[in-house]
């Protein structure tokens, strides 16, 4: 199964090849890590995506925490949680597809951020899924090149009432 | 009252008083200083161009002593060595590149077994880090999966609290080494000297003593099982509680298995004991593990040449594991009831709630199972290695510390020698290192100056670290090595042997050996040779006789003896071959 794990780690010099070679080490999947700093700058948040059965994510889990600049570890995937990716996605382009690429674009509300004669740059925010799903629709067009950020996530909070979906939430589930 | 009067008017004092200023070092002389502060008494090392600055102060300092080795790898050995027969966290110091390189088997094969250590390396200086600099390595990189935690010092400002560190998460916990990487300009640079007395690691916190809850349901368990086992590891030896669990074992009336590095933790002239289990254990604890329907691991880790076949590992029973290592628990074996903690502390509080449990059936049962199926051996004119174990023990008493080096002499050790106390053996189990049981003998004698102390190796680990015996020489150490010269490698011939049809592949040492009582006393050691059975005893008491040299007895063994019982690679309990 595909989990979502959060991180608070130190931020200090060699933590993430600390993170990233215990899971090569140990023959853990990363399906993507994602890294920044936090409001503290002596922080960093660090978002990893990984697939296992229940005892290897409970490995990962307990391993991520023998790290010293480890600070905490949440295991996202069954507790209630945004995540979202970025894409950019550079696909030829004529004038004669140029319509249908926008049609898509505007229906997965993604921006056009880049143009040439020969090709167009999409940038596209949202969970991984429609990420997915833009990009296999692009495909028929052929893409170029793509950079995606790969997964951040927090915790969902509620105020104790009814969760409030504002309507910017509400559009990256689309 | 009046005392109390008294303190108010010294705070006031104190307080009226200015400030006393701290003294500004090198941060060569704040290393030194750190050291002093975790009263280190010796430093296993080797000089080189970065660390001249530390060498240069320790040249006037009384304390720490450094010993001079003659391989980094040997420094980090005895470091080693040092710490698991003492539980202090050793230390090493060598030079930067390949000074730092030559530790890494060693560095491995302290963080496989969980031994507290701490290796400092120089570095070229800041400037010039990542510019393949003439002896510049990536040390940090290079162990960041074998140590605990590792550090690069950056800032001399940073380096007291480093040291402070590295101590304190190299011995705390479950214990493991540390790496402290120090660029020469951090050693040169002088800031004022501040030792903090405590640690603070937002990412490190060292579980506690267990879940009072959970320990009382262990408690439980353990009173209802018919058929219990102490499975018992080096993390026993290592939380010191060995007399906890033999406490505890012998009021519930439970049998206790050790592992490898669990020898000693449990006294096996009693009745209780099933001795080492695992390939090359008992046939009555292997027996007793397939049988029991309650294995109560302590502080060990079921490692595969522990339980062969996963599936097939102790099938009736449920499983307690204490553990201070989380990650530990369920890694392997579907644990039914862990209880997270320092094993001692653990222990401390299950004993008031254990009760003797029903164990008589089982126990007769297992005393059957030792007179039928004992560890056995055949006499013979020539020397068994079995029996100069047994000798070695009848020779150099209950108390001397044995160390083994890694193959089939190991085995023998830890089946013949007999074990009754902790930090009695010192064997690399882990990773198998072989090279390491005479340097960390070295270390052992330098932590235990009142215990003998005896390396068993064979003759080809012996070569891999032999320049230690000029350490040895220098430092007028009479450790006792006993040799087991079977003019092989032996282990590998012996699943050659068994597994591979007898062919021989590059095992036999015997024409290029050389001849290791000339060498030793080239190095100005003591040498003896043994070829006959009954020579064995009388060689070990003039070996004991000597003193302030090191002394290598040349046991020349029975070439083809094999080690049994043997459990195949991959197979189960029920499949061991006597
Ligand atoms: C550094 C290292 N290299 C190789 C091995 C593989 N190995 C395990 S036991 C063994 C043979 C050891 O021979 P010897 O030291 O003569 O001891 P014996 O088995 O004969 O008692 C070898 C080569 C090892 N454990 N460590």
């Amino acid at each position: 199964m595909r989990h979502t794990i959060s991180l608070l780690v130190e931020n200090k010099f060699g933590v993430y090849s600390r993170i990233a070679g215990l899971f090569s080490g140990k023959g853990f999947n990363m399906d993507s890590i994602c890294v920044g700093e936090t409001d503290n700058p002596d922080y960093s948040r660090m978002t990893i995506v990984t697939t296992g059965d229940d005892m290897v994510i409970e490995q990962i889990i307990k391993q991520l925490r023998k790290i010293i600049d480890v600070i905490k570890v949440t295991d996202l995937t069954h507790e209630d949680h945004v995540n979202r990716e970025m894409a950019l996605i550079k696909l030829n382009c004529t004038s004669t597809t140029r319509n249908s690429i926008v049609q898509i674009v505007d229906i997965f509300r993604a921006k056009i951020v880049d143009i040439s004669p020969k090709t167009l740059t999409v940038e596209v925010t949202g969970s991984d899924k429609k990420v997915q799903a833009i990009v296999n629709m692009l495909q028929p067009f052929g893409i170029r090149e793509i950079a995606r950020t790969g997964t951040v996530a927090l915790k969902r909070e509620y105020s104790g009432k009814s969760p409030d979906w504002s309507s910017g939430e509400k559009r990256a589930f689309v | 009252m009046g005392d109390c009067k008294m303190e108010k008017v010294k705070e006031k004092e104190v307080a009226a008083a200015p400030k006393k200023k701290k003294e500004v070092l090198s941060g060569a002389d704040i290393l030194i200083r750190a050291l002093l502060a975790e009263d280190v008494e010796y430093v296993f090392g080797y000089p080189g161009g970065v660390v001249i600055p530390i060498f240069d102060k320790l040249y006037s300092a009384p304390r720490p002593k450094v010993v001079l080795t003659r391989h980094e790898q040997g420094a980090q050995h005895m470091a080693d060595g040092y710490a698991r027969s003492s539980g202090k966290v050793g230390v090493c110091l060598v030079t930067s590149g390949p000074g730092a390189t030559n530790l890494v088997t060693g560095i491995a094969t302290s963080f496989m077994d969980s031994v507290p250590v701490v290796c400092l390396t120089g570095q070229v200086a800041t400037a010039v880090i990542g510019n393949d600099a003439f002896q510049e390595v990536d040390i940090t990189g290079i162990t960041r999966p074998i140590t605990k935690h590792n550090y690069l010092v950056r800032d001399t400002a940073d380096l007291a609290r480093t040291i402070k560190e590295a101590f304190y998460i190299a011995g705390t916990g479950r214990p493991g080494p540390v790496l402290v990487d120090l660029p020469k300009d951090v050693l040169i640079s002088q800031v004022e000297f501040d030792y903090p007395d405590k640690v603070d690691i937002p990412g490190y916190k060292p579980t506690g003593e267990g879940h009072i809850q959970q320990i009382k349901k262990v408690a439980e368990v353990m009173a209802a099982a018919r058929r219990p086992v102490f499975y018992v590891g080096g993390g026993c030896i290592t939380a010191n509680a060995a007399g906890e669990l033999t406490d505890l074992a012998r009021t519930a009336k439970i049998p206790v298995t050790t592992t490898l590095l669990g020898l000693g933790a449990f006294p096996e002239n009693d009745p209780l004991s099933l001795g080492m289990l695992g390939m090359h254990g008992t046939w009555y604890a292997n027996m007793a593990v397939n049988e029991c329907d309650l294995l109560i691991a302590v502080g060990a880790r079921f490692d595969d040449r522990v339980t062969g076949k996963l599936d097939d590992f102790a099938p009736k029973a449920e499983v307690i594991h204490l553990d201070v290592d989380p990650a530990s628990i369920s890694k392997n074996i579907k644990v039914d009831y862990p209880v997270v903690g320092d094993c001692r502390k653990i222990l401390q509080r299950l004993s008031p709630l254990a009760r003797e449990a029903d164990t008589a059936d089982w126990l007769k049962l297992i005393g059957h199972w030792k007179q039928t199926h004992p560890l056995k051996y055949q006499k013979s004119d020539r020397i068994k290695p079995q029996y100069v174990c047994e000798a070695i023990r009848k020779v150099c008493g209950e108390k001397a510390i044995i160390t083994t080096d890694v193959g089939q002499h190991q085995m023998w050790a830890a089946l013949h020698c007999g074990f009754f106390g902790p930090r009695t053996m010192i064997t690399s189990g882990g990773l198998g290192t072989m090279g390491y049981g005479f340097p960390a003998a070295l270390g052992a004698a330098l932590a235990n100056p009142d215990k003998k102390v005896v390396a068993v190796v064979g003759d080809g680990g012996l070569q891999m670290n032999m320049q230690e015996f000029a350490t040895a020489v220098g430092q007028r150490l009479n450790v006792i090595v006993a040799l087991f010269n079977n003019g092989f490698l032996g282990m590998v011939r012996q699943w050659q042997e068994l597994f591979f049809g007898k062919r021989y592949s590059h095992t036999c040492l015997e024409y290029t050996n050389p001849d290791f009582v000339k060498l030793v006393e080239a190095f100005g050691a003591v040498g003896l040779r043994v070829d006959r059975h009954d020579e064995v005893v009388p060689v070990l008491e003039k070996a004991m006789s000597i003193k302030n040299l090191p002394v290598m007895i040349d046991f020349h063994i029975d070439r083809h003896e094999n080690v049994f019982p043997m459990i195949p690679p991959g197979q189960m309990a029920t499949d061991i071959i006597e």
